[in-house]
């Protein structure tokens, strides 16, 4: 047994040495046999899926109809149902109600009062839970308004109220039926898949065909983003059920829609709600991206000032985004929580009853009425709003007079040892050798089932003619993964070891994941300029969370049996670090890992925007160009980059567990 | 009931301040213009926007994508853009106009130069400038750690085309294109190596700010001809296309082929509507370097100029 393992570890570490030379001297020995199609593949291989995708969709948008209704007329129909209640929403929070044409026109009705609106949230939270949620919820929209970012926000605010619901209520019902019908989860489940993987951008090009240009489109985008961890947790939620509270709604003589919504539905309510949390979530994050295909608000701000460099201007607004989140999540929160309990109706009139929404309407009334005298309390005075701008700008502005050369000296050292090795060594590997590795890889860790999916995803790769571009990605990716990793888990030990850092590195860790990814951009721009180190930095910053966390759990859970055995054993603190905690908590941190790849990935497409050459860029190239068939095939095959290394490392950490026995 | 007769009032008293009224009868919605990633276009929309809305009708901004536009103005999503470059655009707004879905309102007046550019201090490094076959011999002179050996040029956001990286190829210049995300990181880049005097070789591009501060000048490419980019057997390589300078030429406006019918008044301001290099260059400057806001620099323009776009408004 012995002699096979190192017999075994010796060809592994042979076949890496290998593909490590066949990287750095594979160009040269392409030329000296003269075969160039071993790095780069003819053109006349390239199977055209971009130019068949494009038609499919020329056809769909022009052609496409089922009897007299065109496809175009369907999802215009749809674009203008939920733009309705959009504009309604839009013209009450932020542009007031208007009427005729030209440069002034008539204002009907101005939106709602800064002031009639930061009581209501204040009296939503008090009717939620109490007077702390109250102040939490006061306090976030008060900052709005004063650090001057109220109307954005408010438009902003108007397209999460739409999209949250139709979000999570379509969620819902997707999951139910997912659940009544298990074949429709089976198809259900790599859409979703799919659906979480591809890149946004992939699918703004055939939204816009779809559904027209303008904010129409980026709600369409967000939901379509925010939906699927709500159908995921739907399912989940409803097979979690008690069976014994199954059973005695049917004793109980309820039909099926009974079952469902008065058994299964309020029974699954708490986890339901991580779903709606997750939805919130989502929507907020895709703000910005939205934004490039015309929602305006506050994800617009932080494009605008990236475009423009403006350091302190893009904060702010990030900043506000994280304020919104917080408020609109706790509140959600409470709401439903409120929801679930049993209330007592008090007797009294109507109006003695709902107090609250007395006063709020009646506060809107007095607004609206006053606000004639007194712009005061219509709009914030734009006098007395706050800016740190001017600080962040000047810090900035600092670090790049004086520290400029030790910036340098740091890009060009990462770069000369550590990116542009990794990014030679892959891009010299001739494809067909990545493949056959990649297929014994997969068959190595996880049998022929995922051999058989490596090898066929990364020939589709291949034949999409990306491989180059791909190969880019994976470097970027991995070499970002590598730092994040080398950074993450030593500080998720010292979180678990430790409770002060732990503390420290929780709130590090929870701010970094809360700030939109797009505000990570701007420092780092500013600092190191474009290329690709700043795009790694900017990566590792995002993705660097799920590995901290996961080692965190994973060096924590570490049964005490065992760490008690190592001390009796013997061991100083190192040893029982190096020996018992660290290789039990290995596949917790391989998980963290795949997350980690996961968010590496999907911030590629967002650090196209300092000028990296990956996939990343093609689809963003493709969104820039309208170019369906070109955007779709890039974003397939990053999705293919993500199954790919997700299935392997997944399959590793299993095999780890097995190995540790802590799964059989 | 006396709100909607205040508005009716003011509908009627714009109709008869501001324009004739037969304009003011045109469809009511709003003509929506669309906004793209660089000053100089936001600072020319606005201007276009705010004429329009003088002229009493209703204008929407909405941010699209240089190239992906064409597809919101051939179904009529969008109405109007007022930046399509000779030098970038073109082949985008033949294919437009040809599918007859999209009409050429006319030049802007501003004229295009979009090339590689350089700064004074490397001419001395590399003597043979500005002929682009000194390029040749001095790539090393433009080389930062990242594309070592090769020169480095930073080239603009991908989207805004002008294979550069095709050019690179055919007139085979040991030189690595990288794009800069973005128009302000462009400039900054340049900002950032003029203070140092380091190697740079980038895209500039006129109206704009950076020629008229800093001291350089543009790279002479092969002049331009459409056969070069067509026909690889013409140039200087007789293998490949794109053996060439890029196009020179004026900037024209772009409209839904349904603007002229539905507001035939706004369509005639649209196509009145002249502008100059000079003034864009220093509005851009005064956005890009003062940091003025750019709604303030279009009212500037609106009110120092009122007779000229009152008369483009009248005619």
């Amino acid at each position: 047994m012995k002699v096979r393992l190192t017999w075994q570890s010796s060809a592994a570490w042979g076949l890496v040495l290998v593909t490590i030379l066949l990287g750095w001297f594979g160009r040269d020995l392409a030329k000296a046999l003269d075969a160039r199609w071993l790095i780069k593949i003819p053109s006349s291989w390239v199977i055209p899926f971009k130019t068949r995708i494009s038609s499919a969709m020329s056809w769909l948008v022009e052609d496409a109809a089922i009897g007299p209704v065109s496809f175009t007329d369907a999802t215009r129909a749809i674009a203008w149902l939920i733009e309705q209640p959009y504009e309604l929403m839009l013209s009450l929070l932020a542009h007031g109600f208007l009427y005729g044409p030209g440069p002034a026109p008539q204002v009907l009705l101005p939106a709602a009062s800064w002031i009639a609106v930061t009581i209501a949230v204040i009296a939503l939270g008090h009717f939620c839970r109490n007077w702390g949620l109250a102040a939490v919820a006061g306090a976030c929209f008060a900052y709005l308004a004063v650090f001057g970012q109220w109307d954005s926000a408010m438009v902003t605010l108007a397209s999460v109220v739409i999209a949250v619901p139709i979000g999570a209520g379509g969620g819902l019902l997707t999951g139910i039926w997912a659940y009544r019908h298990p074949r429709g989860e089976r198809i259900l489940s790599p859409v979703l898949d799919l659906m979480q993987t591809i890149p946004i951008f992939a699918y703004l090009v055939p939204i816009l065909f779809m559904f027209g240009f303008g904010p129409v489109s980026a709600l369409v985008a967000t939901i379509i983003y925010a939906t699927p961890p709500m159908i995921r947790i739907t399912i989940m939620a409803l097979k979690a059920v008690d069976p014994e509270i199954l059973d005695f709604g049917r004793m109980a003589g309820t039909t099926k829609r009974q079952l469902m919504w008065r058994v299964l539905v309020p029974s699954a309510s708490q986890s339901l709600m991580v779903g709606v949390n997750q939805v919130i979530m989502l929507t907020l994050n895709m703000v910005i991206i939205a934004s490039m295909i015309g929602a305006g608000g506050l994800g617009f701000d932080v494009l605008a000032a990236l475009r423009r460099l403006d350091i302190g201007a893009g904060f702010e607004a990030g900043i506000a985004i994280v304020v919104l989140a917080i408020a609109v999540d706790r509140l959600s929160q409470a709401f439903a929580e409120r929801m679930g309990q049993i209330h007592h109706t008090s007797p009294g009139s109507w109006a003695a009853r709902h107090k609250r929404t007395v006063l709020v309407l009646s506060l809107l009334m007095i607004t609206w009425v006053l606000g004639r005298f007194s712009p005061l309390l219509l709009d914030y005075p734009a006098s007395q709003t706050i800016t740190t701008g001017a600080f962040w700008n000047d810090a900035v502005k600092y670090l790049n007079v004086n520290y400029f050369d030790v910036f340098e000296a740091v890009k060009v050292f990462f770069l000369q040892w550590f990116l542009l090795p990794i990014k030679k060594t892959l891009l010299g590997i001739p494809w067909p050798w990545a493949i056959a590795m990649l297929t014994l890889l997969g068959w190595r860790v996880g049998g022929w089932k995922l051999a058989a999916l490596c090898g066929v995803m990364s020939a589709l790769i291949a034949v999409s003619g990306l491989w180059a571009k791909a190969m880019v990605t994976v470097y970027l990716c991995g070499a970002s993964v590598i730092l994040a990793t080398l950074i993450g888990v030593p500080l998720g030990v010292l979180a678990a070891l430790n409770r002060r850092a732990g503390i420290a590195i929780n709130l590090l860790i929870d701010t970094l994941q809360t700030l939109p990814s797009f505000v990570y951009l701007i420092p780092v721009v500013m600092l190191f300029r474009i290329g690709d180190f700043t795009a790694m930095i900017a990566i590792v910053l995002y993705a660097l969370a799920p590995a901290v966390r996961y080692a965190a759990h994973g060096v924590r859970s570490v049964s005490g049996e065992l760490i008690e055995a190592g001390l009796v054993s013997g061991c100083t603190r190192w040893q029982l670090l190096r020996l018992v905690r660290l290789p039990m908590a290995l596949p917790e941190i391989l998980l963290g890992i795949n997350q980690t790849i996961m968010l590496a990935l999907s911030m590629l497409v967002i650090t196209a925007l300092v000028g990296t050459r990956d996939l990343g860029q093609e689809v963003y190239i493709a969104l820039t160009k309208a170019d369906t068939g070109r955007g779709l095939v890039a974003g397939l095959a990053i999705a293919f980059i993500a199954i790919i290394a997700d299935r392997l490392v997944n399959a590793g950490a299993r095999g780890a567990r097995i190995r540790f026995g802590l799964e059989s | 009931m006396l709100r909607n007769f205040n508005a009716l009032g003011a509908v009627a008293l714009t109709a008869a301040v501001s324009a004739p009224s037969a304009w003011a009868a045109e469809s009511s919605d709003p003509i929506k213009l669309t906004l793209h990633d660089w000053s100089g276009q936001l600072i020319n929309t606005k201007i276009m926007g705010s004429i329009l809305q003088e002229a009493g009708y209703n204008v929407e901004y909405v941010q699209a994508d240089y190239i992906a536009q064409f597809a919101g103005l051939k179904t009529g999503d969008l109405h109007l853009a007022m930046e399509i470059w000779e030098t970038t655009g073109r082949e985008a707004l033949d294919e437009a106009t040809a599918s007859g879905k999209v009409v050429n309102a006319g030049e802007t007046g501003l004229m295009a130069i979009e090339e590689w550019w350089y700064p004074a201090y490397m001419k001395d490094r590399c003597p043979g400038l500005p002929d682009w076959q000194a390029l040749k011999d001095c790539a090393e002179e433009f080389a930062t750690a990242e594309t070592s050996p090769y020169g480095r040029y930073v080239g603009g956001p991908v989207t805004w085309g002008g294979f550069d990286e095709e050019r690179v190829e055919a007139l085979e210049l040991e030189f690595e294109v990288v794009h800069a995300g973005t128009d302000a990181a462009l400039f900054a880049e340049l900002e950032s190596a003029y203070q140092r005097q380091d190697p740079i070789v980038l895209w500039v591009y006129v109206p704009h700010w950076a020629p008229a501060k800093y001291d350089g000048e543009f790279v002479e490419f092969p002049p331009y001809s459409s056969e070069c980019y067509s026909d690889p057997s013409a140039g200087v390589n007789p293998d490949l296309a794109y053996d060439c300078g890029k196009p020179r030429g004026p900037i024209w406006k772009a409209a839904w082929a349904g603007l002229p019918e539905k507001w035939p008044g706004a369509y005639e301001i649209v196509q009145s509507y002249q502008i100059t290099n000079e003034e864009m260059s220093a509005m851009v400057g005064k956005a890009d370097l003062d940091g003025v806001d750019i709604d303030t620099v279009v009212s500037g323009w609106m009110t120092a100029n009122k007779d000229r776009w009152s008369g483009w408004i009248g005619n």
